[in-house]
């Protein structure tokens, strides 16, 4: 694939950059020119959080997605602010459980995921944000599942390795998704 | 060598602490905190010592100290704990004391607000505080040069006497991108034959001071210092050509707007127009050289800038305003998109300067 331009969105406690931060392990492990910028500031404390990943062939210019080919948003507000900033012919994924809305616009193409909803139910509170992941593992290709559980081990800190697992788990849970 | 993903933040802390820094002394601030707090984890078990002063004022003044007393010593704030810092540099400036000074600055003027802005740039490359002085100002425009550039700043602060400062934003401090922590190899340094680390009875004692009363010795004591001021603009000045051969149009940008302009670059070349970026990596010394020469084949120049427009009057000087210079400016904490700078490409290659 060509640059991946990715901007994840959402509350401040989804997890948003922690997955921004898998997806640009996943580019980095695979050789690839990467940048991560998060969102910074007050309204990182339960308000709204996003950030940008960029993963390209060539050395990196803005590290600011301003126009994604990739959004994934986890709240409302994000769908609103964001969706008209994606490239045409981009994708969206979006929490489906905390967004009741549908895209509006018809140049790119929509993906709904339940993911909040899935991760209560299997016991994996606060990882619908790695549901959301696997979601986009299975439709972009963006990574194989070798360089994802290398990622993962990147992320996850030492302290927590009994984490590891339930990651896993809900990455795959959004890859088998409908 | 193994590359790892690191905030530029980060990268400023650890690359300190290769060059064997040692004595950190700083006040939280956004958005440059987690140098701080990366010092705050690793110097204590390095034997070091991480002090978070009462304020700028104090750490400051700490750092002083410790250079006095001979080690690398550091702090990091952002805008407005800069300007706390003035007096203090000032004094170091005038004890001709190395020490290098962290800037990720923040929107302003006043205490403005946290988001990435390039308006202190008057501040680093004049003078940061009273009387005539300079700090050399490093500008690294990713993460690997966050760690190489700091790297640099020790060397230099030794080798001239002065105190350095990496002027970073908001943005370089903390966006994560792959990095090397390689260790740059240190230059060759004088000795420190002028510190106060205690004379043990076999020397006269060394003093260090800014009060000079008598204006012929303070006079040349400003020569003296000046002198290394010109050793430093004929041998340090750096700057990245980017696609410059054979533009027409040349952009000046650092840091966060050079990364930008860069995509602003390509996007300009894809359309038919010879467009270019000339990159200072030091602000002072102005790498006046590239400018002057770049003023003999471009038509005209564009200073990029997250400020209302002060490098620029630098660019006028360095390129003897032989050619138009027109101004592209976000500030605030606003950043350019790259169509904005795009958009300035194509007027004012179309022969609109304003």
């Amino acid at each position: 694939m060509g640059d991946a331009v990715i901007l994840v969105a959402g509350f401040g406690g989804q997890g948003i950059l922690f997955a921004g931060k898998f997806l640009v392990y996943a580019g980095m492990l695979q050789g690839k020119h990467v940048s991560w910028l998060p969102s910074y500031g007050p309204e990182m404390r339960g308000g709204t959080a996003n950030c940008s990943v960029i993963i390209s062939d060539r050395p990196i210019g803005s590290p600011i997605a301003e126009t994604p080919n990739i959004l994934v948003v986890m709240n409302t507000p994000s769908l609103d602010a964001f969706e008209k900033s994606c490239v045409s012919g981009g994708r969206i994924f979006v929490d489906s459980s905390l967004i009741e809305r549908k895209i509006v616009r018809d140049d790119v193409t929509g993906f709904y995921i339940p993911a909040t909803r899935l991760a209560d139910e299997d016991k994996l509170k606060g990882l619908a944000n790695m549901i959301m992941v696997g979601k986009i593992i299975r439709e972009t290709g963006i990574c194989d599942s070798d360089e994802m559980e290398a990622a993962l081990n990147k992320i996850v800190p030492e302290r927590k390795k009994n984490m590891l697992e339930a990651n896993l788990r809900a990455i795959n849970l959004g890859y088998i998704s409908a | 060598m193994e590359r790892v993903l690191m905030k530029g933040n980060e990268a400023i802390a650890e690359a300190a602490i290769m060059a064997g820094c040692r004595h950190f002394f700083g006040y939280p601030i956004t958005p440059q905190t987690e140098v701080a707090a990366y010092m705050s984890k690793r110097l204590p078990k390095l034997g070091g010592v991480y002090l978070q002063a009462e304020s700028e004022v104090a750490s400051i003044n700490m750092v002083l100290g410790a250079s006095a007393a001979g080690v690398r010593a550091m702090t990091s704030s952002s805008s407005p704990g800069i300007s706390l810092m003035s007096e203090g540099i000032s004094y170091m400036a005038g004890c001709d004391l190395p020490a290098v000074i962290v800037n990720i600055q923040r929107g302003g003027p006043g205490l403005g607000g946290i988001q990435p802005s390039q308006a202190d740039y008057f501040q680093a490359t004049r003078s940061v505080g009273h009387g005539d002085f300079h700090v050399i100002a490093l500008s690294p425009n990713c993460v690997q040069e966050m760690s190489d550039l700091t790297q640099s700043a020790f060397d230099l602060a030794d080798i001239y006497r002065c105190p350095v400062m990496i002027l970073g934003d908001g943005i370089l401090g903390q966006m994560m991108e792959p990095v090397e922590l390689r260790r740059i190899p240190e230059r060759e340094l004088p000795a420190k034959d002028w510190i106060t680390s205690g004379t043990a009875g076999k020397r006269g004692h060394n003093i260090v001071n800014s009060l000079i009363l008598k204006p012929e010795a303070l006079e040349q004591s400003n020569f003296d210092r000046f002198d290394r001021y010109k050793l430093i603009e004929e041998s340090e000045a750096l700057c990245e050509e980017y696609m410059t051969d054979d533009a027409d149009i040349v952009l000046a940008a650092y840091g966060a707007a050079s990364r930008i302009s860069k995509n602003a670059v390509l996007a300009a070349r894809a359309r038919g127009i010879k467009a270019g970026l000339l990159r200072p990596l030091t602000l002072w010394p102005f790498p006046k050289k590239n400018f002057a020469a770049a003023a003999a084949y471009a038509q005209a120049f564009i200073s990029v800038e997250m400020s209302m427009g002060q490098m620029i009057e630098d660019v006028k000087l360095a390129t003897e305003c032989k050619k138009p210079v027109a101004l592209c400016a976000r500030t605030g904490g606003m950043v350019h998109s790259p169509d904005e700078i795009l958009a300035k490409i194509i007027s004012v290659n179309g022969g609109n300067y304003n």
